[in-house]
């Protein structure tokens, strides 16, 4: 392993990573090219691999992982969304106890864009309409009148057996009914099963729903999940040919090694695509193969992927998560400019 | 006020500090570290959250010759530049990528 390759990728071996120790402390081979900004934008790069509404992949490039990670943390723990906070419940006799019921409303994604609302200023304050949304689910189930006199199935011999996201209904506090509608404040999806109930059985909740971050409740957080991986990289150190290149290719994820034809009826293994191997160490348990394959990450290739929950498109957490970074660093800023202004 | 000292270096000169940052912890100490640690005058930056119960992180820093806290300020400069940066290179390639796919 050169220096150079050092540097620039982490080497997986058949037992443990070769380099993985940390070389960014003062003095360390990290650190021999002081930061520049300008040096940063030359290198950086951003690659857009998979987007739509909910989900997107993208590759950060010429970043370093701690950067990486402060993107990622942010947007599980520090983007705001909006979440069910209090439920008043009036009545519920249906079998599921009440703060379990309550546990269920508050994890339901909601659409509210988190943006167009400010923090409640104490949790037991009165709700304003900049600050709360209110929800009613209010819902009884009965006997299926109608029902034939043999029936057995439950959708047959119930109503409102099943009680669904789409039974709760939103209701506008004080002008917020003239700046949104029913369908951008509700639940994101409107199957998601929340109590199961039989003849007899009645909910009548009020739900107020508040902004929060992921780092009070997981409730609030904006994403499924984001995460990030390096992007790992194959190389064959000598040809592979015949039977031992159909088990090389067996020992990858699919799509990464392919077949070809070597010019005389047999077939040799080539990388075609490395970045979506799992990177398991397969290879490494034959004798035959374990010296024409290296296997290894690039240091600072991130494949990133961030799964939202319904309520603002990825691209726009990733840039929330952006701001808030941002503003962590120009807080600090004000607070030591009032600090020498002080002195 | 969320930013102070930790008492101990004022006899030293202003060359080392020891920070608090209330309500932070390794999303920002790890990032601003980073950063911090490849300025060619500093000799030692490190952080810590002493206590996991305690929304606290501890960051330090040692130079050869300016101050510590010019060296934080400095830090936390390039960190929001960066983040400036990222955001503008994003967007430019997210609406890039949508009106490729528009077509």
């Amino acid at each position: 392993m050169s220096l150079e390759e050092s540097k620039s990728k982490f080497i997986l071996n058949e037992y443990g990573v070769a380099n993985a120790n940390a070389t960014d402390y003062p003095g360390g081979f990290s650190c021999e090219e002081p930061w520049s900004h300008s040096k940063f934008q030359k290198k950086f790069r951003i690659e857009m691999v998979r987007y739509n509404k909910t989900e997107m992949e993208f590759d950060l490039i010429g970043i370093h992982a701690a950067i990486a990670n402060a993107f990622r943390r942010i947007l599980i723990s520090e983007v705001p969304s909006m979440a069910i906070e209090k439920v008043k419940i009036f009545n519920n006799t249906s079998l599921i106890q009440d703060e379990v019921l309550a546990h269920r409303l508050g994890l339901i994604p909601l659409k509210a864009d988190p943006r167009l609302f400010e923090y409640k200023a104490e949790a037991d304050g009165e709700p304003t309409e900049q600050d709360t949304l209110e929800y009613e689910l209010k819902i009884k189930c009965t006997w299926n009148s109608s029902a034939h006199k043999d029936a057995t199935h439950p959708d047959d011999l119930y109503r409102n057996h099943n009680v669904y996201s789409k039974h709760i209904k939103w209701i506008p506090i004080g002008g917020q009914a003239d700046i949104y509608k029913a369908d951008q404040v509700g639940p994101v999806f409107e199957d998601i099963l929340i109590d199961k109930m039989r003849p007899g059985h009645e909910l009548d909740i009020r739900l107020l729903a508040v902004k929060g971050i992921g780092k009070d409740h997981a409730k609030f957080s904006p994403v499924a999940t984001a995460s990030y991986r390096l992007l790992p990289e194959i190389t064959l150190m000598k040809d592979v040919e015949g039977e031992l290149a159909e088990r090389l290719q067996g020992c990858f994820s699919p799509g990464v090694i392919a077949l070809e034809d070597n010019g005389s009826g047999k077939k040799r293994a080539k990388v075609v695509d490395a970045r979506y191997d799992s990177c398991s160490r397969n290879v490494y348990r034959y004798d035959e193969l374990k010296d024409s394959v290296k296997m290894a990450r690039v240091k600072d290739h991130f494949i990133f992927s961030i799964e939202s929950t319904g309520a603002l498109p990825p691209d726009v957490l990733f840039v929330e998560a952006l701001k808030v970074l941002k503003k962590k660093c120009t807080t600090f800023l004000d607070e030591l400019r009032e600090a020498c202004a002080e002195k | 006020m969320r930013l102070a000292e930790l008492a101990g270096d004022e006899t030293y000169g202003d060359k080392s500090r020891t920070f608090v940052f209330q309500d932070e912890g390794h999303t920002l100490g790890n990032a601003l570290r980073c950063i911090i640690v490849r300025y060619p005058e500093v000799v030692f930056c490190g952080y810590t959250v002493p206590h996991p119960a305690e929304s606290k992180m501890h960051f330090r820093i040692q130079t050869n010759g300016p101050r510590a806290v010019d060296v934080l300020r400095r830090g936390l400069e390039d960190l929001a530049k960066v983040c400036d940066h990222t955001t503008e290179v994003f967007q430019e390639r997210m609406t890039a990528f949508k009106t490729a796919n528009a077509s």
